[in-house]
């Protein structure tokens, strides 16, 4: 394997809170040295001698490479969407280095076979690929599946993503169970008895569209049921179970976050770009937000909210709720999404325009430190997934730890173009977005996957 | 790089919403409705003769249907129905391809009414061809705002040339299931725009707070009576039984508070127009003696979608300018 110094860039690291110039060794697959240097140069000729490949990173941010806890690959089974490969080149186009696979796959991986399946080498991934399989035999939410078996294969969590585990008694099985592996349940928060037939966000702009809304309740109530579930189960038991809760895009459900938090429970949660980035005006038709009247490139379940909601998740964000940024990657085929608002599928693309639009929305327009913003993208989704404690040791530039890197330019304003994308599917609402942060390289593994 | 707005890559013949045509804009389709009308049958039918006009019908449909089958027959055109149940919709084929296929046949112009909201986008923007929105999910139905203008403004002696003012002073009282009506939503969005106040009435369920939000110029009534007293137009609504999903509504109970009877209309509304866009259920939402009196409008709104029908055709296949 070959070594390659990343020369002249300012590294920020948000687990030790490094950041400043200094060069990277990268060798085998792991950081070699990181050289804290006011004057690059000083690894020169050590990166020499091991004949390494040098990446100018000057006036750019190295850091550790983006972890999307909430991305759906599409492989086995719909791979006209997206495959294991293409998934990986999006992601690695957008700085991401590790994406944990959602289970909603044809057939669902809730076996040890299709674990294995999708983990595999031979999938050609660029980047790392982690998985979650299914919390409940095919996401029917009824029988749990073999969780012992499936951790042992390397699952890191459990999750029938894509809808949520509704009956009481199975979601707190399913804590039981996964609490004893140290694993999370991952939650899709939604109560599906509010939602039937529901395309959007209930309000005004579902009124004035004909459109049936989901309320903020149906994500709530849910959120509220598995908090109450977590009581329960450290009342009774000495077991300490930790709940997930995926792409939270309500006020209300993150005030029982932040409350869950505060009475010391195991509650960590992830907010998407597009729920901080877009409002339900947008399926209106909105000039400011790029939208077309019924733009099914708007629709993903959560729905796009009102203002308020957008605001109250950008403050959660702010504020520490939020644990981490993902992006509910989730393609569809330009066929699939070309049809009635009400019948198009949910999801979005969104590994190619994470850091863009975070960086934009939080550091620039809301004056978030970079540090922070970072943090939320790389070494807090290593650190609430466990990642470490998993054999993976993500998300930060020291010596030792994985060469899994991000190098991109921190000033770069550019638009995003979807023609441009590596993913098998179009179908996002950022096409023609301002993004702030160009990724340049991407290394997983200590090799070069993206150049830009 | 920026897209193109809402409707940018829609035929500019399209009406898919009533958001699309300007006050000058229906000023010049009703000068056109009144001068087909009034033109004989002879000269009538050399305005489209020989154009091709496909109806795209995924949810059944008596008045709209065979109202523009009529008008588009009426100026000459050929016509062929679609449907739900005698075609390949029903083996899942979808929307864009289906209107991409009638084009290759021929079609210039779809007149298009389905279960789902704002289905003629997609149609308009799939097949770059003038598309008629007759009535779309829970969204609009806007060829019935102008035949209901057309209606009132016969039948309240009021201009034809539309300013911002031309209704201003009138109030125009919508009730029923305004949840699930198109018809509400068109004609909510159509009225302030000419001045008119707009009072919705009818309870909870089936009138959320959310429906204010449509237009400047709307208001929310409970009370039927109170609502009756104000107004110079009462537009009645079906209840949609088939798109309530889960709302459990208690017909006696709709009856003695939302009916408009006999009674009701002498004691609260004496000179009020009474409309209803059809179809009604008689002796639930309307009474026989107020859908049959003299107040009634009921018939002769039947009359003016045909006369409107025809308008929307031909600016549809001939051009704005020509309208």
């Amino acid at each position: 394997m070959s070594a390659i110094l990343l020369r002249g860039g300012r590294v920020i690291d948000p687990t030790s809170g490094a950041n400043d110039f200094a060069d990277v060794l990268l060798e085998n697959g792991v950081i070699r040295e990181v050289n804290y240097t006011t004057r690059s140069g000083e690894l020169d000729a050590f990166a020499a001698d091991m004949g390494a490949e040098v990446l100018d990173c000057t006036g750019c941010i190295v850091a550790p490479g983006i972890i999307d806890a909430h991305v759906h690959l599409r492989e086995p089974g719909q791979t006209h969407k997206e495959t294991i490969a293409t998934g990986t080149q999006s992601a690695v186009a957008g700085g991401v280095t590790t994406v944990v696979a959602m289970p909603n796959t044809t057939p669902v991986t809730d076996s040890v076979a299709l674990l294995q399946f999708v983990q595999s080498v031979q999938r050609d991934p660029s980047a790392r690929v982690l998985a979650m399989p299914a919390a409940t035999v095919g996401s029917m939410g009824g029988e749990l599946t073999d969780y012992a078996a499936l951790a042992e294969a390397g699952a890191i969590g459990f999750t029938d993503d894509g809808k949520p585990v509704l009956a009481d008694e199975v979601m707190k099985h399913a804590l039981i169970a996964a609490a004893k592996l140290a694993l999370p349940i991952s939650q899709h928060a939604e109560d599906t008895r509010m939602t039937v037939g529901a395309s959007m966000n209930f309000g005004p702009v579902a009124f004035r569209l004909g459109l049936r809304g989901m309320p903020i309740e149906a994500e709530s109530s849910i959120v509220e049921r598995d908090i109450r579930l977590l009581e329960e189960i450290e009342r009774e038991t000495k077991l300490r179970p930790h709940l997930h809760v995926q792409h939270v895009s309500t006020g209300k459900a993150l005030a029982a976050i932040r409350d869950a938090k505060s009475r010391g429970l195991h509650v960590t949660c992830e907010v998407a770009p597009h729920h901080i980035a877009f409002t339900d005006e947008a399926i209106a038709g909105d000039a400011a937000q790029r939208s077309r009247r019924y733009d099914t490139h708007f629709k993903m379940n959560p729905p796009l909210r009102s203002r308020a909601e957008v605001d109250a998740c950008i403050a959660a964000v702010l504020d520490g709720t939020v644990d981490i940024i993902a992006t509910d990657h989730a393609p569809h085929a330009h066929h699939e999404k070309n049809v009635e608002f009400e019948r198009a599928p949910n999801g979005i693309t969104g590994l190619e325009t994470s850091l863009g639009a975070s960086l934009r929305i939080l550091h620039r327009e809301h004056g978030m430190g970079l540090v922070d913003v970072l943090a939320l993208m790389t070494s807090a989704p290593a650190e609430k997934l466990h990642l470490p404690r998993l054999g993976y040791d993500v998300g930060r530039i020291q010596t030792g730890a994985f060469a899994d890197v991000m190098v991109f330019d921190v000033a770069a304003e550019w638009t995003y173009d979807v023609r441009t994308t590596r993913s098998k599917s179009r179908n996002t609402p950022f096409d023609g977005a301002p993004m702030l942060g160009k990724v340049k390289f991407t290394l997983v593994h200590g090799e070069v996957k993206y150049r830009a | 790089m920026s897209l193109p707005s809402a409707n940018a890559t829609s035929h500019p013949g399209s009406l898919t919403s009533i958001h699309d045509i300007s006050l000058d804009g229906i000023t010049r389709l009703l000068a056109l409705t009144d001068r087909l009308v009034a033109e004989p049958h002879r000269e009538r039918v050399k305005h489209l003769d020989g154009r091709k006009v496909a109806l795209l019908f995924y949810e059944s449909s008596t008045r709209t249907r065979t109202s523009f089958e009529l008008a588009a027959k009426s100026l000459g055109a050929m016509t062929t129905l679609v449907s739900d149940k005698s075609s390949s919709i029903e083996k899942g084929e979808s929307l864009h391809d289906t209107g991409v296929t009638l084009r290759a046949l021929g079609a210039e112009c779809i007149i298009l009414r389905s279960n789902y909201s704002g289905a003629p986008e997609v149609l308009a923007r799939s097949t770059g061809l003038p598309v008629l929105n007759a009535g779309d999910g829970m969204h609009e139905h806007p060829s019935q705002a102008l035949l209901d203008l057309r209606t009132m403004l016969t039948r309240l002696g009021l201009s034809q040339q539309l300013t911002p003012t031309t209704m201003a002073g009138k109030t125009v009282v919508i009730t029923g299931d305004i949840r699930h009506s198109r018809v509400a939503r068109s004609n909510a969005i159509l009225l302030p725009k000419l001045g008119a106040r707009v009072i919705f009435c009818g309870p909870t369920e089936l009138c959320p707070k959310e429906a204010l939000d449509i237009s400047h110029g709307v208001e929310i009534e409970r009370d039927f009576e109170k609502a009756l007293r104000q107004a110079d137009v009462a537009m009645m609504l079906r209840i949609q039984r088939e798109r309530l999903a889960g709302l459990d509504i208690d017909s006696a109970e709709y009856i003695a508070g939302y009916q408009l009877n006999e009674q009701r209309l002498r004691a609260h509304a004496p000179k009020a127009l009474v409309m209803h866009p059809g179809p009604m259920v008689r002796g639930l939402e309307i009474d026989s003696a107020a859908a049959d009196g003299p107040q009634s409008a009921i018939e002769e709104q039947v009359a003016h979608g045909l006369a409107v029908r025809m308008a929307l055709l031909h600016r549809a296949l001939l051009g704005e300018a020509n309208a």
